[in-house]
């Protein structure tokens, strides 16, 4: 019931501030209807677990994103430099490094991590360990990645609990 | 409390176009080194590296210089929304892709010498 109430807050949110519309009652309750009508829709579908409604995982998250923004800002700038110099100096090879976090959540939230640092892409997952392409030696650092993977891990632990 | 933040809003004016040109001025760039990189890299899995930077610096960066220049709250709002979901799908994309281009056993160019391995795995 608590992720039901927590999935209706934030469908009205959205719709609010995509609307814009705070005092026009007829779009308001259609508003309502809708809003209700889909978390209905979620609730019969049975997909209202942990991984559609993270509950646990979003306080935690936030911090680990700030410090996600400048890892991806700081690999840009080094895969920038290989498209733009005269002789690119590539080496590209597959690599696998543990998984940490446990949760499907947690998971999806390691690899896209690591998807969305240029320079790094996940390529398969399987129970413990991810395959990646790396672009250069450089952005095949295991250690960097596990570390990456260890944050997004102590963002879930509280919530490891209170999902199951 | 939405008034006053409008009225900081609007006396940092001259702040907010240097920092929205100097995101405009390194999206940009990233964006034409992402295109670049797409035709320079030498194969399918480095170019997506490429396509990675398109997707990340160039479209955030340009998402973050447009929310500084944003008229009303509710334009910023939605520009917020807009990067967001770009950051949360973006990747899946890419993923779907190499996952893909993987499990059809597309080989890759390995090492520094950029060559196909000889033996399969």
């Amino acid at each position: 019931m608590g992720r039901f109430i927590i999935l209706v807050l934030a469908l009205a949110a959205l719709w609010l501030l995509l609307s814009g519309y705070f005092d026009k009652a007829l779009l308001l309750g259609f508003g309502v209807v809708s809003v209700l009508f889909s978390a209905w829709l979620a609730k019969r579908a049975g997909v209202l677990d942990g991984d559609s409604v993270p509950t646990g995982l979003l306080p935690r998250i936030l911090g680990y994103w700030v410090w996600l923004g400048g890892e991806i800002g700081k690999a840009n700038l080094m895969v920038m430099r290989q498209a733009l110099a005269v002789q690119p100096k590539l080496s590209p090879k597959f690599f696998t490094v543990p998984c940490p976090p446990r949760s499907s959540v947690g998971k999806a939230t390691f690899a896209n991590s690591i998807t969305l640092t240029p320079g790094t892409v996940s390529v398969n997952l399987s129970e413990n360990e991810i395959l990646i392409h790396g672009l250069t030696e450089e952005f095949c650092d295991v250690a960097a990645i596990t570390d990456m993977g260890e944050r997004v891990a102590r963002a879930e632990s509280k919530s490891a609990g209170a999902a199951s | 409390m939405i008034d006053l933040i409008g009225n900081i809003w609007s006396e940092l004016e001259l702040a907010r176009d240097i920092l929205s040109w100097a995101c405009f001025i390194f999206g940009g760039l990233a964006v034409v080194s992402g295109a670049l990189g797409i035709v320079r890299f030498p194969d399918f899995y480095t170019r997506l590296h490429a396509a990675g930077v398109t997707d990340t610096g160039g479209a955030e960066m340009i998402l973050i210089g447009m929310l500084l220049q944003s008229p009303t709250w509710i334009v910023a709002v939605k520009l917020f929304f807009i990067g967001t979901f770009l950051f949360f799908t973006s990747p899946v994309a890419t993923h779907a892709i190499a996952h893909s281009a993987w499990m059809v056993g597309f080989k890759p160019l390995e090492g520094p010498e950029l060559k196909y391995r000889e033996n399969g795995e």
